[in-house]
């Protein structure tokens, strides 16, 4: 018997209230170790119009730099309620806000580590596959000697690191097309 | 450590991000070639969502509001699978779908078709260690929506899995066998002949229910490892 892959298609527009109840914008249950970030990403267009019917979801290993996971088996700390997991929709100005902590650096498969980035799946009305993509934080030292980062073209590498604000959340804009069009990951 | 621990998909399995038929492609797709990353620690894991906790009635849609839901009730049913047949035990399904009439629980939804006080829509299960899930609803009807002219969807089922890693996220539809709306259908038909059919879930007259339900059955298989991964 054959097993062939299950062809993806779009979320469409009215998953929100379903699998959306079960809404994780907070990550970090106070006592996880680690610097409280709060991250907001944006999603537009190709034509740069706010995506107000997307869902994100994201990503991440602790401030340790573990993945809560089997896969991981390095010998460092897992945090009590910290999965590395959340999800929000969009809502009306096509942003979603997470509360979480900065996750550390996890290996790189030559060797080496990458910088601390948070992995970020994409889903819209419009969107027939999940789009893929990370987010870096600007000025981190271990952006410059990050494998990922280094292998992109360096006019598309800032579409990929969020920037702080003056409250000093960061900021990290995702367009699914246009000139600004944001590196996306065949992951 | 591991190197590409999971089966990139062949070509002609998914449907094109630029599908133009389906309008709202054409502004969201992406037109830059998505950039290969390796498998790393950030791929090979994900959300196991092992601490979330079911409700025992989640998997059974017709039993979330004070009443029956109308319209007919089925079985849905399947098992979740890597591409060598393994199944993905404790895999988390979540489903959502419009009700009977073809009108979904939400703000958006403006169909002039009534809404089932007693349906909600959403529901989810942990698959068992064989990979196996179930649930109760009713069969969703068929809705128009504004794609083209006199556009309807085929009645469908969606579905959201996570499987062991990031790298194995996928959420599709599932279809009704022999359903002649899907011929017209420009969202299932995005994905290529061969595949699409794969989306359609079969009649399961084994399975039925006497005196109380049909039930169809959908496998959902997902990316599978690569036989002999290389280490170093």
């Amino acid at each position: 018997m054959s097993h062939e892959l299950t062809p993806s298609q779009t979320i469409g527009p009215f998953y929100w209230g379903t699998i959306v109840k079960t809404y994780r914008a907070e990550l970090a249950p106070p006592g996880v170790a680690g610097e409280r970030i709060e991250l907001v990403l944006t999603l537009h267009d190709a034509e740069g119009a706010i995506v107000p019917d997307g869902l994100f979801e994201i990503w991440q290993a602790n401030s340790h730099g573990r993945y809560n996971h089997p896969e991981d088996r390095r010998n460092l700390p897992l945090d009590a309620g910290f999965e590395g997991y959340g999800r929000a929709s969009t809502f009306t100005d096509g942003s979603s806000r997470f509360g979480t902590v900065k996750p550390g650096r996890v290996p790189w498969p030559e060797g080496g580590l990458q910088a601390p980035h948070v992995n970020i799946s994409i889903f819209a009305r419009g969107l027939l596959n999940r789009v893929a993509t990370r987010l870096y934080f600007d000025g981190d030292p271990a952006n410059a000697e990050d494998p990922v980062l280094k292998a992109i073209d360096p006019a598309r590498r800032d579409t990929l690191i969020a920037r702080r604000d003056g409250k000093g959340w960061w900021h990290l804009p995702i367009h699914l097309g246009g000139p600004k069009e944001t590196v996306f990951f065949d992951c | 450590m591991d190197k590409e621990i999971y089966r990139r998909p062949a070509s002609g399995v998914h449907p094109a991000n630029l599908s133009p038929e389906y309008k709202s492609t054409v502004g969201r797709a992406p037109r830059q070639k998505p950039v290969v990353l390796p498998h790393t620690l950030s791929e090979i894991t994900g959300p196991l969502l092992d601490t979330e906790r079911l409700d025992a009635l989640e998997n059974d849609l017709t039993k979330q509001r004070s009443g029956e839901p109308l319209g007919e009730r089925i079985v849905v049913h399947g098992r979740v699978l890597d591409q060598d047949g393994r199944p993905v035990p404790k895999a988390m399904v979540e489903i959502w779908q419009c009700n009977a009439a073809g009108r979904y629980h939400h703000a958006g939804d403006q169909h002039d078709a009534p809404l089932d006080p007693n349906f909600y829509g959403g529901g989810r299960v942990r698959a068992d260690a064989d990979g196996r899930y179930q649930f109760i609803t009713i069969k969703p009807g068929a809705y128009p929506w504004k794609n083209h002219h006199n556009a309807w969807r085929p009645a469908h089922i969606h579905f959201s899995l996570f499987g062991p890693a990031f790298a194995t996220r996928l959420i599709t539809q599932m279809y009704f066998p022999d359903d002649p709306l899907l011929a017209f259908d420009p969202i299932y038909n995005s994905v290529p002949a061969g595949a699409r059919e794969r989306l359609q879930s079969a009649f399961d007259m084994e399975n039925t229910r006497p005196e109380w339900a049909l039930a169809y059955r959908f496998d959902i298989v997902l990316r599978g490892r690569n036989a002999t991964p290389m280490e170093h």
